[in-house]
């Protein structure tokens, strides 16, 4: 197996956390401009999840590998993928009388601050599981394990996964999930207890387009600063809450399609989002052949196209829904299903290829050390 | 009673092909009990949390797939070989 070079993570260094089909790979800035990469990391798994922990002190990476032979599992490193955690544990299980096997885990969220030992998985079959020590161990969420829906739910294309998870970022406060295809749920009282909220969002595959639930929401994203306003990509929709999902408004304003995967806050204002339009879902490409990234600065008002240094012919992308990220002060970064991950530095206005050729990229992260 | 492993699970068994089972039981299933006490890790890769053999697992006693003889029930003498494969998947 040839792997790039290893290379060390100074203190301040930007570093791109890239999951694909075939293994985990690091990115690093180089000072003065372009990228040096690391990788694979997990070579031959697929890596739907990667996070960075850097609360309490921590500078921890967190990865998902899987095989759809061997099963998934959850490890972390604290040097940069120097090294990871035990190849041979499976931390993530199920209660034997629930029935369900662990499939696939889509989302790894750290808390806030606020609980700095908090973290929270979204995975497959659709559930959420919470740590409250920091990650040595690891329980479902009984409300949504339980949750009188579950026999109703049905899985998207992906598969029934819980892949979003958002929250105020107070200790047994408000969170919202998104699964594929239940739709958005939400707990008003840290996960006790959870309520579908997906109002006004459509079911364009289900002879009733406004169910309670059944949606398949691709994406939710909110700001810290405003977290009651929600911004959701729809398995066709582009929709913005102001009072938590109570109700959803739709936003899509000027893009060439509603369908989509991907959709990040800008990490300064709360009033800019970025999604990558996808032609339809029969068609999974970006529209007109054109790998174009549409920015809203007024909340959805308004949608424009960021092409500079994109690809705008002959260009048949898709994005997924993890392969999009930003980071202060106005980095955004994504990876697309045919191995090219590109990054800005202007808050999206230009664009450079970091990397092509890599496996799918199904997650983009970003953080700095 | 031998398991022989694939190469991507031998890192779980010290570079091992092969583990050896002690005892004498009579069915795969119990077979696969004993090797979980000796290697947990290994035995999470073949079966789910629910106990089940990973779909896309094949387990093969003395050249026959257990899927077609009785699955964890299928029976194992002394002499038995148990091989362990992935199967065959594209991407």
């Amino acid at each position: 197996m040839k792997t790039s070079a290893r290379f060390e993570v100074s203190g301040g260094d930007t570093v791109l956390l890239l999951g694909t089909t075939k293994g985990a790979f690091l990115g690093r800035a180089r000072v003065g401009g372009g990228w040096d990469l690391d990788g694979p990391h997990f070579p031959g798994e697929e890596v739907y999840a990667m996070a960075y922990d850097d609360r309490a002190g921590r500078s921890r990476l967190w990865a998902a590998p899987g095989s759809p032979f061997w099963g998934t599992t959850l490890r972390f490193s604290d040097d940069f993928g120097g090294s990871w955690s035990g190849k041979d544990e499976r931390p993530v299980r199920f209660p034997e009388d629930s029935g369900l096997s662990l499939k696939r885990i889509w989302q790894i969220r750290p808390g806030s601050e606020a609980e700095p030992d908090v973290i929270h998985l979204g995975v497959e079959p659709a559930c959420l599981f919470e740590s409250r020590d920091a990650g040595d161990s690891w329980r479902p969420v009984e409300g949504l394990l339980n949750h009188p829906h579950r026999e109703r739910w049905q899985p998207g294309a992906g598969g029934l996964c819980l892949h979003t998870i958002v929250g105020d970022g107070e200790p047994g406060g408000r969170m919202m999930i998104a699964i594929s295809a239940a739709g958005a749920y939400r707990s008003d009282d840290g996960g006790a207890t959870w309520v579908a909220r997906n109002h006004g969002v459509r079911a364009e595959f289900l002879p009733d387009k406004h169910p309670e639930f059944g949606q398949c929401v691709h994406k939710i994203a909110h700001h810290p600063v405003n977290p009651g306003r929600l911004f959701l990509q729809n398995h066709w929709g582009l929709y913005r809450s102001e009072d938590w999902g109570d109700t959803w408004v739709d936003i899509a304003n000027g893009v060439p399609s509603d369908f989509g995967f991907a959709m990040a806050m800008h990490p300064g204002d709360p009033d800019t989002v970025y999604i990558v339009p996808i032609e339809s879902d029969g068609f999974r490409c970006t529209p007109d052949a054109k790998l174009r990234v549409y920015r809203t600065r007024d909340g959805g008002a308004s949608w424009h196209p960021l092409t500079e240094g994109l690809p705008q012919e002959n260009a048949y992308e898709t994005v997924l829904r993890d392969a999009l990220a930003t980071l202060a002060p106005g980095q955004v970064f994504f990876g697309t299903r045919s191995g090219k991950v590109y990054a800005s530095r202007d808050d999206g206005d230009s664009w450079e290829l970091v990397r092509d050729g890599l496996p799918p990229v199904v997650c983009v992260k970003a953080c700095v050390a | 009673m031998r398991i022989v492993l694939p190469e991507a699970l031998r890192e779980l068994a010290g570079e091992r092909a092969v583990v050896e089972v002690a005892g004498g039981r009579d069915e795969v299933g119990g077979v696969l009990g004993a090797l979980r006490a000796a290697h947990p890790g290994l035995y999470d890769r073949l079966m789910t949390e629910q106990g089940a053999l990973r779909p896309h697992v094949n387990i093969f006693v003395d050249g026959e797939n257990i899927r077609f003889t009785g699955g964890l029930e299928t029976g194992v003498e002394a002499a038995s070989e148990i091989l362990v494969l992935p199967a065959i998947s594209g991407g």
